[in-house]
């Protein structure tokens, strides 16, 4: 028996079978999105250490060779002290000695001393980790007719001296230290502001407002400037606390005059007002999965609405809590636009010492040095960014372990 | 009766009385609910005061006689130095950079949305969500560094050399494109799992594709956050700053061209404000006119796309 099929079918099956390639061709397309983004991420990544390590030619004035035996990585603080009395003349050996005491100072800081006083290294040509590591033959040949005198050596930009030094004008000589310390002040008066401030009115929103104008208000007002662009809060900052209340955030009021409004404080605490949505929104978050029973509990044994929100509500909302303001946190130490506004130092090379002192931070010396056309600047540029993204990574892994070992499910 | 004294609770000599809990007044819990509602209300204080300072200093920009809303408004040419102030110079290039960006971040956020929530097996979204949390967790100083120094380069071995300067909106647009691409991503996707599986599943039922289903049924449900989702996109391009003071260019110019360098509001006031600036003048004044306009403009975009999600947000059961 011949199997019946009316004339139509062949006509729907090729329908439907146009429908599935449609269908699959749309899947792949949808999938491309999502492999396009990593892809650009992975871009990202690879050019940061792309950028940060790579084949210097170098030209030195004196060889290294004439002062000391070993090569000058392996030397200690001791050795490299010698060096320096023994080559630097007198007086410019107590000049620097008054600037700061040489005893005193880092083994990154006295290295950086031979290289710039003694062997004044000249930064000539910096090629990138992909040429140097396939076109090796090249560039040697390159640098070879460019630039006789060169020596090419290979260079990780990133050194655990490059955290310790302060800024310098050479790219060669120059660390973060002062940056570091700068964001983590800029980060912790940040948080000392918002975190109470938002935690206060997270609480007060969620477990007292009554459902009228006024605190509707508060909340859509509370939505809107999360979204409302960091310049803003830039300018709100400049004219706030850089000149309104320049007596305070200058330190003039506590007798500290050599500053004018451009501090620490000032920008710790525009940072804080530009991270206070942040905190709100996720601290509501927190405070609203704590549920209703155990409120209804503790106001069944007669606690008042505060001693249940203390004793019962945030204990129990605290991992998302600190969850919040440690993503707040890394919100705050990736942000740059308002602190050029506030006015972050360019050049700074002494560590912040107080909530008036003069600031950079991390972000502000990448925008520096992306900004200078010369390749080690985009180098060090480079090398700042994997440390800025090592912090945000450690930031962020340590929200995703709190709220893992804390979090309580009911 | 003998008489058996209660050792336990004698209430007739108690001095506390259940009424008593009534009536005390608790000076204490008043106090703290006040002080919650001020910090509170600060929030609100913030919005004022970001409008009574740029408002008050760009009264007085448009107050002054050299300029008034005409200048501003109506001509083209932003040159501070000899006195032209012609926002469109700046808003040129902020559009031009904004529309480049969101032809980069809607199509791609939507489809990694609609991938994310309709195709991928919970295996694969817990691989390949973290990926885009990672990408919306960079700094956009970051971005600007690859803008300049990795998309510049290629897109100028691609176009040619001489069709592309150095610096060009069109580098800045992309990548500020890949910057709100999870943002878009994660609002939409929100809106898509929102939507109810008895949808799909009758989508299902009457045989349609997973495509069918997804683009027929499952994104027009979910339309509200969808747009939400793109308003704050939009937003967020208008208001970014760093990526194109990075990669953009410093001269203003009126262009729509994203071959050419050009200033965006953002990065002027970055650019100017950072150098040192006298206190003031009508340089000083102007950075708050543009800062107010970029307020409004993206207070204007978030209410919108609050209202569009409370509006049109599709009620099921």
């Amino acid at each position: 028996m011949t199997k019946f099929s009316y004339p139509e079918q062949t006509d729907l099956e090729k329908f439907v079978a146009w429908r599935y390639r449609k269908a699959w061709v749309w899947q792949v397309l949808f999938l491309s999105a999502l492999l396009i983004a990593i892809l650009s991420l992975s871009a990202l990544i690879l050019d940061v250490v792309d950028g940060a390590f790579g084949y210097v030619a170098y030209e030195f004035k004196n060889d290294p060779a004439l002062f000391t035996e070993k090569p000058l990585d392996d030397l200690n603080k001791d050795e490299l002290l010698t060096v320096l009395q023994e080559n630097l003349s007198r007086g410019a050996y107590n000049k620097l000695n008054e600037e700061k005491i040489m005893e005193q100072r880092s083994e990154g800081e006295l290295y950086n001393l031979v290289i710039e006083r003694i062997i004044q290294v000249k930064t000539l040509e910096t090629y990138s980790l992909y040429d140097s590591l396939f076109r090796k033959a090249e560039i040697e040949a390159e640098v070879a007719e460019l630039y006789p005198d060169a020596r090419l050596e290979f260079r990780s930009w990133l050194t655990p001296r490059f955290l310790t030094t302060p800024m310098s004008s050479r790219a060669e000589f120059a660390g973060v230290r002062t940056a570091l310390f700068g964001s983590m002040w800029l980060v912790g008066i940040a948080i000392a502001f918002a975190l109470p401030v938002g935690v206060g009115a997270a609480i007060y929103l969620q477990e007292y407002a009554r459902k009228n104008f006024i605190n509707r208000l508060i909340q859509t007002n509370i939505n809107n400037l999360a979204g409302v662009p960091s310049i803003v809060y830039g300018m709100l900052g400049l004219a706030i606390f850089v000149r309104a209340m320049e007596a305070l955030t200058s330190g003039a009021m506590f007798g500290v005059t050599d500053s004018n409004g451009r501090t620490i404080l000032s920008a710790g605490l525009t940072m804080g007002i530009l991270v206070l949505p942040l905190v709100i929104i996720n601290a509501q978050e927190a405070i609203k999965a704590v549920p209703d029973s155990i409120r209804q509990a503790a106001f069944g044994v007669g606690a008042t609405r505060w001693q249940t929100v203390w004793s019962h509500v945030l204990p129990n909302a605290l991992p998302g809590i600190l969850t919040g303001s440690i993503l707040a946190m890394s919100r705050a130490v990736g942000e740059t636009a308002p602190l050029i506004i506030v006015g972050a130092s360019t050049f700074i090379s002494v560590d912040p010492n107080g909530p008036f002192s003069k600031f950079t931070a991390l972000p502000i010396q990448i925008y520096q040095w992306t900004a200078r056309p010369q390749g080690e600047f985009h180098a060090i540029a480079a090398a700042a960014i994997i440390v800025l993204l090592v912090l945000l990574l450690t930031l962020n892994a340590t929200a995703i372990l709190l709220r893992n070992r804390f979090q309580r499910r009911f | 009766m003998t008489e058996q004294p209660n050792h336990h609770l004698n209430l007739s000599r108690a001095s506390f009385r259940p009424g008593d809990l009534k009536r005390k007044l608790r000076i204490g819990e008043g106090a703290i609910e006040t002080l919650l509602f001020i910090v509170g209300f600060l929030t609100i204080f913030v919005t004022v005061s970001i409008v009574i300072v740029l408002g008050d200093q760009a009264l007085l920009f448009f107050n002054d006689p050299q300029v008034g809303f005409r200048e501003f408004f109506m001509t083209t040419q932003w040159q501070p130095a000899i006195g032209q102030f012609g926002i469109w110079a700046l808003v040129s290039a902020t559009l031009t950079t904004s529309a480049i960006a969101m032809a980069v971040s809607l199509p791609l956020g939507l489809s990694a949305a609609i991938y994310l929530s309709e195709y991928a097996s919970p295996r694969a979204r817990s691989i390949l969500k973290p990926v885009l949390e990672i990408l919306a967790g960079i700094p956009t100083v970051v971005y600007g560094f690859f803008a300049l120094l990795f998309v510049t380069p290629l897109l100028r071995e691609i176009l040619g050399a001489d069709k592309l300067g150095v610096y060009n909106m069109l580098s800045a647009g992309i990548v500020m494109g890949v910057m709100i691409l999870p943002l878009i991503s994660s609002m939409s996707e929100d809106a898509l799992s929102a939507v109810p599986s008895s949808l799909r599943e009758a989508a299902y039922a009457m045989g349609a594709t997973r495509f069918e289903a997804s683009i027929q049924v499952i994104l027009p449900a979910a339309l509200s956050g969808i747009g939400a989702a793109i308003i704050v996109g939009i937003s967020r391009a208008v208001g970014e700053t760093m990526i194109v003071a990075v990669a953009s260019g410093a001269t203003s110019k009126f262009t729509f061209n994203p071959l050419e360098a050009a200033e965006t509001m953002t990065a002027h006031i970055a650019r100017i404000s950072g150098g040192d600036l006298s206190y003031n003048t009508i340089d000083y004044n102007s950075l708050f006119a543009i800062a107010l306009m970029l307020f409004l403009v993206t207070l204007v975009l978030n209410l919108i796309s609050q209202w569009v999600v409370a509006k049109f947000r599709e009620q099921y059961e």
